[in-house]
């Protein structure tokens, strides 16, 4: 029914993303059977040892770096670029909270955190490399004159570079600012149907979303400093026209 | 024999190898003393402003020297050779923020600071002084491309690029912009490369005329000798 209800939606707006509307069916079908296949190999982990929590995670952020790459095709070797930026981001945040105990080695605990970190890094992300194409593509005669003044592709791609940056960041940001008064998120209503004490459900829905902005934040930090180095050549000449 | 010219180049040219085998530019040689102002004609699409992009390495040449004072270019740091070799291309480009911060962008980049007072000197040989405080993007058209070139030349360049400075102009402006270039040309002693359509700016101007066609050089000497009156 709601699938329905999204393919309604997007027919109604075929004319603002066509695309969109040929991809939505095929993505709609993918995500069921990957969320039922996930629930079931949760399942399966519940009862197994904790470790192999990471090899899923490990596992999503190849996947996750996989999707970024679909978004960022001219960017050169887009798909290094995502993985090693969703490990530095998603991964050091985790270990970090690991290491403090806010998020514990347990499956139930671990996959489920660590999936909606992941998962909301890919997006930032996708959304930051889509906007520095965006930002780059349509301002090919700025960079290089600035590049023609012997400004270094840092000094000429900064401005552009933190556009980018703000702009991507915007929905982690906005959902933070929203919290409670717009949007009871997923784990906080999840918590307190299953009986948690509701001051507990949304002090961790806080702490989760708060991960998500800083893994984000993280990941697109370094895939800042990364990717100078894919949009121009050993000479300094813009390669992404 | 490159080393008592300024600029020079030889065979020079660059090919595409994606998504077909194209060349955009090939053979092309052509030397300038000091003071030279050597002029490209030739129609769109011929490859004139590939030429100017191969002589400061906005792009690669696949083929050919380039010898700056008889320094072969690719010895050359590219920033060093860009500020070398100033360039002013068809739009202004200016960046966000203001005049002043525009002009001084090119010497920060070295590590130079430029004065209020040679920002303001700079401004009032292009005709625009008191333009310093002023938002670079709410300048007109003729206005932003003399800011154009006050930014190329306050980096002291040793030789000139061109490309059509004055094709997105209106009559008015561009007639304004080409006297300011040829009377800094003149009394700067500017070397020169001047990307143009006009055969008549081109006779003014240019004491050596390059005619490109189809990426070839067509036509290559002296200025009277090419474009006889």
């Amino acid at each position: 029914m709601t699938a329905l209800l999204a393919l309604a939606v997007m027919l109604l707006a075929r004319k603002r993303a066509a695309g969109l509307l040929r991809e939505l069916p095929v993505a709609e079908l993918r995500g069921v059977a990957q969320i039922v296949v996930v629930g079931a190999v949760l399942a399966f982990m519940l009862r197994g040892p904790q470790w192999t929590s990471l090899l899923v995670l490990i596992g999503m952020m190849l996947a996750a770096a996989s999707i970024v790459r679909k978004r960022a095709k001219q960017i050169p070797r887009p798909f290094r670029l995502a993985l090693i930026s969703i490990c530095a981001g998603a991964g050091i945040v985790l270990a970090i909270m690991i290491f403090f105990g806010v998020v514990t080695l347990k499956v139930a605990i671990l996959v489920p955190v660590g999936s909606m970190v992941i998962a909301n890094t890919m997006n930032t992300q996708s959304l930051f490399l889509d906007r520095l194409r965006g930002e780059v593509t349509s301002h090919v005669g700025e960079i290089e004159s600035a590049l023609a003044l012997g400004a270094s592709p840092d000094a000429a791609l900064l401005p552009y570079l933190n556009a980018a940056f703000r702009a991507c960041l915007i929905p982690s940001m906005d959902n933070i600012r929203s919290l409670g008064i717009v949007w009871i998120p997923g784990i906080m209503a999840g918590m307190v149907l299953s009986g948690a004490s509701p001051l507990f459900a949304a002090l961790y829905q806080f702490v989760v979303l708060t991960m998500i902005f800083s893994a984000s934040a993280l990941a697109c930090f370094v895939s800042s400093h990364l990717v100078t180095r894919r949009i121009f050549t050993t000479q300094e000449q813009l390669v992404l026209h | 024999m490159h080393s008592t010219f300024q600029l020079a180049c030889a065979q020079l040219g660059r090919a595409l190898a994606v998504p077909e085998t194209r060349s955009l530019l090939e053979g092309v040689s052509f030397s300038l003393a000091r003071g030279e102002v050597l002029a490209v004609v030739g129609p769109s699409g011929a490859g004139k402003s590939t030429l100017l992009r191969l002589l400061n390495r906005l792009d690669e040449p696949t083929c050919g020297t380039i010898w700056l004072n008889g320094t072969d270019t690719r010895t050359l740091a590219p920033r060093e050779l860009r500020r070398r070799i100033g360039m002013v291309m068809q739009r202004a480009y200016l960046f966000p923020g203001t005049v002043a911060e525009n002009v001084a962008f090119g010497p920060r980049q070295h590590g130079l600071n430029i004065s209020p007072d040679e920002i303001d000197a700079l401004l009032a040989h292009v005709g625009l002084q008191g333009f310093g405080s002023r938002d670079a993007l709410s300048l007109s058209g003729g206005e932003a491309q003399r800011i154009a070139i006050t930014r190329a030349l306050a980096n002291q360049p040793e030789v000139l690029l061109l490309d059509e400075p004055t094709s997105a102009l209106d009559e008015t402006a561009r007639r304004g912009v080409e006297n300011l270039l040829e009377s800094l040309i003149r009394e700067r002693h500017l070397t020169c490369v001047w990307v143009t359509h006009s055969i008549e700016q081109a006779r003014a101007m240019a004491d050596k005329v390059l005619a490109i066609e189809a990426g070839r050089a067509t036509a290559y000497g002296p200025a009277e000798e090419v474009l006889p009156a």
